[in-house]
């Protein structure tokens, strides 16, 4: 809550007034330089599913890389803080996420992220050795969040130069300081969910974490958590910075898992808990259900029914949405807890999103392939350039002459190309371009690769699942029909102040393709024991048996008589006659 | 006269008897404080292992997760339970209940809970990285929900299950551990002073051959079956598709639920779980080792991480070391008797 400094004018003349002894001094209560905001968007898709899309916001002015350390932190995480200070650290973005955003079917969503993990960081330009510290970060990061990150080395570790741009503010744009990595192969289930919420000022013990419970979270299609650090700006003149916290946790709920079938959600049939608090550390906690598709309530209908609405930009188009205030006792009603209840009838198809990319690997064999790209602009009649992102790993050796662009049948040159190749067992290929996309169009990306053969050491335990190739990562600034609002720093709902925008008629938006699954030439690894036993046998059975034919001799035995003969040689021995 | 020797008599008396009262109520307190001190240690750890990975050895992580399960709720933390899982069961797409591990069918028991940290997992669960973690040779980046900081007053409770043989234990089908590299991990141990006391406890066929080659004083070691005895798993279950728990652990499991902090079950207890009429296999034990006689410790000692806390209104002297209740001094220091101080 947020305090106010309270002035009471004292009483003037009445001395007799000593009744009620309020001795509320003229406080001066600086300002807290700390400040939680949480929220939860729902929004329902048009296949029948639903998105949940939580955020947990801290603000925290103070400066990290002063030389006296940061020693009191009360709503703002020490180990994250004590991460930021120990790494000079100027931005850090983690995800986990299980599934694949299907934007074809939900649209786009509000915070994108590829499947497994993923990691950027943009350190200060203090640090000498970049390396070693990004070394040493993903170990400290996979102890806090539970996660194998230290896997994460110079071979899967790329600098894009174009594509991962700061999203707070900062003047240091050389990308040597900037290091990103995924691990397409990373599992995420409660043990990383159980440190996520440890960071949470409130843990899951009040206000919205109450609702992320492991069970109903990781029976979904889509779960994607992340944590995102940035130094942001407090006001328009940026006059003062803060540090700005932002975990994250979306989740698309998918119609018939529950096995009803109806398009009826509600908090408790999504989340297995009812709301019956708000966050008491929290400024602002509120929940935005979105009902633009059907703002009269012929097709909708949300229980219990809020007169709080709200318009927002979000991605482009104008959204509206009914607000619940936590923070407001009235909210939760007589009964003291809110189950939100939203039952909408199927509607027409929603509009095609504007960006959209696919991506495969084509070819048979074990020795080659070829790996496609392709990617989709929806408009009608604008074009606009997108940055492609590709970050092969050593073992698919890409042949780059062999690199072809093509969108609508014609060759479509790239107006920027970053290229580095790989080194093996020491850094992957990299590949940036621009490409401007035709309106209406499909742009194909195809380049062609050869599998390595691995030394049988570098071969995980199971290495005929295949693998992994991170996803590509397309950036741009797609055209928005809606004019947007740039001042970024006004009083916005937390989903649509993520990206900065800096221009009206367009907005920034990054889609994931696919993660590539990959089958290498394997060897047979129980062939040294199988080798092993058909050698011996043979040895044994071959060699054996020709060295008893050259070298047995036989010898003529008789066999030893009865007992009646035996005797009858001893009498006969006796008597001096030779025996039987 | 008579009156005054009378009095002064009675005085005489009852301050002689005050006086023993006295010493008696001091010797007291120094049995009590002896009594505090008798097992030595005063700290608990725990590395429970699965080292088996893909879905059908999913008993083996079960295992590992009932035993983490039991060693929390008898008050071992987070941050001194090294927890190392080979491979995903909650979360994998054959679970038709994510995020969910049972122990019982009839999915009566979830095991995984909603509380859990994983240490080691997937493809970090190796031999070297488990031996690393015994002796603490770690690189310097690695945090410290990895490590065994263990110093030599900690009690380590080990355990580890998955598929073994004569004389090894397999990780992950693709290596082994021999008996000869664990015993020589606990000598390490044993050197640079890293455990009080050990428990090692395994669930794997042909347990027993794993603890016979064992030197190392301190150290008791329980095993689901003898050598050329297999380990049997316990149930299936229909919906899920696969076994769940394995015979030795689901019995121990029923053994560990029955303990709560204050209870006074000790080792011979422990060595009494799963006869060969429940578990088909011979379990086996090893306390030769072992300093102590078996019957004084506590589970608790083991599994759980019990702070003793007494209250007393007396003081005590504690320069001089304090002679524990049977007799024995866990660090070889010289045994000096104390006297009646106050």
């Amino acid at each position: 809550m947020r305090w106010e400094e309270t002035v009471v004018e004292e009483a003037t003349a009445d001395k007799e007034d000593t009744s009620a002894p309020e001795t509320v001094v003229q406080s001066s209560v600086p300002q807290p330089k700390d400040d939680f905001q949480e929220e939860l968007v729902i929004r329902p898709l048009h296949s029948g599913d639903i998105y949940a899309s939580f955020q947990f916001r801290t603000l925290w002015e103070t400066d990290f890389m002063r030389g006296n350390k940061v020693s009191h932190y009360r709503l703002f995480p020490k180990s994250l803080g004590q991460v930021i200070s120990k790494f000079s650290v100027r931005e850090l973005h983690i995800s986990f996420t299980q599934g694949y955003w299907r934007t074809m079917q939900w649209g786009q969503p509000f915070l994108p992220s590829p499947p497994g993990a993923e990691l950027w960081v943009w350190f200060q330009d203090s640090v000498t050795d970049v390396d070693g510290t990004w070394k040493e970060l993903t170990n400290v990061l996979s102890g806090i969040f539970c996660a194998s990150l230290n896997f994460i080395d110079s071979t899967n570790t790329v600098q894009p130069s174009a594509s991962f741009k700061p999203l707070g503010i900062g003047n240091v744009t050389d990308h040597r300081f900037l290091r990103y990595a995924t691990l397409p192969r990373e599992i995420v289930c409660t043990e990383n969910l159980t440190p996520w919420k440890k960071l949470l000022p409130c843990g899951s013990k009040a206000g919205l974490a109450v609702l992320l419970k492991s069970e109903k979270l990781f029976h979904s299609s889509f779960h994607s958590q992340a944590v995102h650090i940035r130094p942001v700006c407090q006001d328009w003149q940026c006059k003062t910075t803060s540090w700005e916290l932002r975990q994250t946790l979306n989740v698309v709920f998918d119609l018939h898992t529950p096995g009803q079938g109806k398009l009826e959600w509600s908090l408790f049939k999504m989340f297995s808990r009812t709301l019956t608090e708000a966050c008491p550390l929290a400024s602002s906690s509120k929940i935005y259900i979105d009902i633009t598709d059907d703002p009269q309530g012929e097709q909708f209908e949300v229980s219990p029914a809020t007169h709080l609405l709200s318009q927002a930009m979000v991605l482009g188009d104008r959204r509206t949405f009914s607000v619940y205030d936590l923070t407001q006792q009235i909210t939760f009603g007589t009964v003291r807890s809110l189950n939100l209840l939203i039952r909408w009838k199927s509607s027409e198809d929603m509009l095609r999103p504007l960006l959209h990319a696919e991506r495969y690997v084509a070819g048979y064999g074990l020795q080659t392939g070829e790996i496609h790209t392709l990617m989709y602009n929806n408009h009608p009649y604008r074009s606009f350039p997108v940055l492609l992102l590709d970050s092969v790993p050593w073992y698919l050796r890409l042949y780059i002459h062999t690199l072809t662009v093509t969108s609508k049948g014609k060759d479509n040159k790239p107006s920027y190309i970053h290229y580095q190749p790989s080194k093996d067992r020491v850094r992957p290929h990299l590949l940036e371009m621009l490409v401007q996309l035709p309106p209406n169009s499909v742009t194909e990306v195809t380049v062609q690769f050869e599998r390595a053969l691995l030394k049988w050491t570098e071969y995980t335990p199971d290495p005929n699942h295949g693998f992994y190739v991170g996803s590509s990562v397309i950036s741009s600034l797609v055209p928005s029909i809606v004019a947007m609002d740039t001042n970024s720093t006004r009083e916005q709902p937390l989903f649509s102040s993520f990206f900065p925008c800096k221009e009206e008629s367009s907005y920034f938006m990054r889609v994931y393709t696919e993660p590539l699954l990959v089958n290498l030439p394997t060897p047979d690894f129980s062939m040294p024991y199988n080798v092993i036993c058909l050698t011996c046998t043979v040895v044994a059975v071959g060699y054996g048996s020709l060295y008893n034919l050259l070298t047995r001799s036989f010898q003529i035995e008789e066999p030893s008589p009865g007992l009646a003969k035996r005797i009858a040689n001893i009498i006969r021995k006796m008597r001096g006659v030779p025996p039987l | 006269f008579l009156g005054e020797q009378c009095c002064t008599m009675k005085i005489l008396t009852l301050l002689s008897l005050l006086a023993t009262h006295l010493s008696a109520s001091s010797v007291n307190i120094e049995e009590n404080a002896g009594q505090f001190f008798s097992s030595g240690h005063t700290n608990n750890w725990a590395v429970l292992v699965c080292t088996s990975r893909f879905w059908f050895n999913y008993r083996h992580v079960a295992n590992t997760l009932s035993v983490y399960r039991s060693v929390k709720r008898l008050g071992i933390p987070d941050s001194h339970i090294v927890l190392m899982l080979a491979d995903d069961m909650a979360c994998n797409h054959r679970n038709p209940k994510p995020a969910t591990v049972f122990s019982h069918k009839n999915m009566e028991l979830n095991v995984y809970g909603d509380d859990v940290e994983v240490d080691y997992r997937g493809y970090e669960v190796t031999v070297e990285n488990f031996l690393r973690v015994l002796t603490g040779r770690l690189p310097p980046s690695t945090p410290r929900s990895k490590r065994l900081l263990s110093d030599d007053r900690s009690n380590i409770l080990i355990y580890l299950t998955g598929h073994g043989g004569n004389g090894f234990l397999k990780f992950q089908d693709s290596e082994e551990i021999s008996n000869v590299e664990l015993a020589d991990a606990f000598e390490q141990m044993w050197q640079k002073r890293r455990y009080n006391e050990l428990l090692f406890i395994i669930d794997t066929c042909q347990g027993a051959s794993m603890y016979e080659r064992f030197y190392s004083p301190n150290l008791m070691a329980l095993a689901s079956s003898q050598v050329g005895e297999d380990s049997l798993s316990h149930q299936p279950d229909l919906a899920i598709g696969v076994h769940l728990m394995d015979r030795y652990t689901f019995y121990l499991l029923e053994f560990l639920e029955d303990i709560h902090p204050s209870s006074k079950a000790n080792m011979n207890d422990l060595f009494k779980v799963c006869p060969k009429s429940q578990c088909v296999s011979t379990p086996g034990h090893r306390t030769d080792l072992f300093l102590r006689d078996p019957g004084s410790a506590l589970i608790t000692d083991f599994f759980g991480s019990v702070r003793k806390v007494e209250i007393t209104m007396e003081t005590i002297n504690l320069t001089e070391p304090i002679q524990q209740v049977d007799g024995s001094v866990s660090d070889g220091s010289s045994v000096v008797p104390p006297g009646v101080h106050r």
